[in-house]
């Protein structure tokens, strides 16, 4: 199964950065379904889920952002309390720690969707599924 | 080991080299005397006669030259040799004060050549290598220097000049050169470019030899360059005052040696002018042995370093000058600690994370001297995780403080993002208002 690339930019904490990125994401026609900004003083890491990664990665990478790829998983999160818990929990117990996280929701899905970059993504995707929560393709994500 | 270009000098016994270097002196005090206004007044006010000056070890009567001595005399106040003897001028670019008018005739530009054509020969080059001149040509000596001293070897110059980058790396693609002379963060500049391109310094041209300076630059530097281009870099020195560039490094790659028939060479207690012993650090000293324009006696470079006798294993008998360290003008002093930029550059260039181009901004906060250290992260040092960058900047700045013994703020930028030179690179930024 092909993992979800997540894109990761380091970026320097001055104005119009984001906006650049925003629009050499805009030109190339690639759309962005999550975003996250994580910021540590003068600098800063935009992590993106876009529908197409590798275009992505290649547009910004042509304008000469330090840009990376890592596997993410997408999982589908009910709208309700105990949502994110539920999640979190079965990786807890099961030993895999979150790096860090992001959510999102679209008007087409039901569901909220959660970004995981965990430090196991095998054992993760495994524990998950043992417990029925889904989680989505690279394919469902690009579709949304 | 190369051979050598003039071997009977390049190779002469100490003794014989100690008793040419004491005649010269003798003459060229004599010389200045006769022929320099500025010179028999300064000896004047010295109290010293050109036979004062009996033995090598005399050198230490003789009054210092300084750079505002050039300046004060602007253009030509200081020259010995009347204006129809000259065959060229150089000017300073005065980066650091008033322009100074360095004067030529045929045979200052004869000596400077043959100086560079036994430090090319030094270094490996010959009659069969391609010489790329990125120096700049025009007023600044590094150009017309490096020119000459190739061709006198016999080499082919290709007398590109600064900038043009793309078309320099074509060229030395199309016309196989062997060899670059330019500043060391031109030629970082040139192997960004170059990859760029999608041209491999190592596998695509038939580079071999970096001969770099006109900057201080430091060891690290040269691993970086030489692991990443398969050349070999070695360290090229002179300043405009003596002719030029005018020494380098041989195969040895342990010292500069400086042609003590040309030059005689001392180090000095920066503070008090006293010399100081073989080996210690300190500011050099030149005494020009033989060149007739613009003769200088005893010229405070205001460059530091440290001077060493021994045998060099290449068979060389002159002295050698150790790299660089910088220029007393370059010296920061924050909160009453001394800062050299290639002290902070030789950190850097060890921590594989950081990028080539880097800068100091030095502001004062309130009472306090702050000194910020701006850095590119590389493709390869980037983590998406905020704890290793910030990780990554901690340690920059703890390998700092563990050199320089005081704290530096150290701010990752994004590639790219520092200015890029094309010869000398201007790393400090001080905001202070004094």
């Amino acid at each position: 199964m092909s993992e979800i690339k997540q894109i990761s930019l380091f970026v320097e904490n001055r104005p119009g950065r984001t906006a650049k990125v925003a629009k050499t994401l805009s030109d190339a026609g690639v759309n962005i379904r999550a975003l996250t900004i994580a910021e540590a003083g003068d600098f800063g890491v935009i992590r993106m889920v876009l529908d197409d990664a590798e275009k992505g990665y290649k547009v910004l990478k042509e304008n000469a952002f330090t840009v990376s790829m890592t596997d993410v998983l997408a999982v589908e999160m009910k709208d309700q309390p105990g949502g994110l818990y539920e999640i979190v929990n079965t990786l807890g117990e099961n030993d895999v720690n979150v790096d860090y996280a992001y959510a999102f929701v679209t008007a087409k899905a039901q569901r909220a969707m959660l970004i995981l970059r965990v430090d196991d993504i095998a054992k993760a995707r495994k524990v998950l599924d043992d417990k029925k929560i889904k989680i989505a393709t690279k394919e469902e994500i690009q579709a949304i | 080991m190369s051979g050598y270009w003039d071997p009977h000098i390049e190779r002469m016994p100490l003794e014989n080299l100690h008793s040419l270097q004491e005649d010269r002196l003798k003459s060229v005090v004599r010389y200045v005397y006769d022929h320099s206004a500025f010179y028999r007044q300064r000896f004047k006010e010295a109290n010293i006669m050109p036979e004062d000056i009996k033995s090598l070890a005399d050198v230490t009567k003789l009054p210092f030259t300084r750079k505002a001595d050039l300046r004060d005399n602007y253009p030509t106040g200081m020259f010995s040799a009347p204006k129809n003897q000259l065959v060229r001028y150089h000017v300073s670019s005065g980066t650091t004060g008033k322009p100074t008018v360095v004067g030529y005739t045929r045979g200052d530009i004869e000596t400077w050549s043959e100086s560079l054509a036994r430090a090319l020969t030094s270094l490996g080059l010959s009659r069969d290598d391609v010489v790329q001149v990125g120096y700049g040509y025009g007023l600044f000596t590094g150009g017309l220097g490096l020119h000459y001293g190739a061709e006198r070897i016999g080499a082919a110059v290709l007398p590109v000049g600064t900038g043009n980058t793309e078309r320099q790396i074509e060229l030395m693609q199309d016309l196989g050169t062997t060899a670059i002379a330019c500043t060391p963060s031109y030629f970082l500049h040139m192997m960004e470019v170059a990859e760029r391109m999608g041209v491999s310094i190592k596998n695509d041209t038939r580079l071999r030899v970096g001969i770099f300076g006109a900057e201080p630059w430091s060891i690290e530097t040269r691993e970086r360059i030489e692991s990443n281009t398969g050349i070999d870099a070695y360290d090229i020195y002179g300043t405009s005052e003596i002719s030029g560039p005018l020494f380098t490094e041989c195969q040895a790659k342990n010292g500069i040696h400086v042609w003590g028939d040309m030059f005689l060479t001392e180090v000095v207690d920066p503070n008090t002018g006293e010399p100081v012993a073989e080996g210690e650090r300190g500011e050099l000293v030149f005494t020009t042995l033989h060149k007739f324009a613009l003769p200088l006696i005893r010229y405070r470079i205001g460059d530091l370093s440290a001077i060493s006798w021994e045998a060099c294993e290449c068979g060389r008998t002159h002295p050698r000058i150790m790299k660089i360290m910088g220029r007393t003008d370059d010296m920061l002093i924050i909160r009453g600690i001394n800062v050299f930029p290639s002290q902070v550059e030789s950190v850097l260039m060890r921590i594989p994370e950081v990028g080539d181009h880097w800068e100091i901004v030095v502001d004062r906060k309130g009472p306090l001297d702050m000194m910020t250290v701006r850095v590119e992260l590389t493709e390869s040092g980037f983590s998406d995780k905020i704890g290793d960058l910030m990780r990554l900047e901690n340690k920059v700045s703890k390998e700092l403080k563990g050199v320089l013994n005081i704290a530096a703020e150290v701010e990752l930028v994004e590639p790219g993002t520092i200015p890029r030179s094309m010869g000398k690179a201007k790393r400090v930024t001080d905001n202070r208002k004094v």
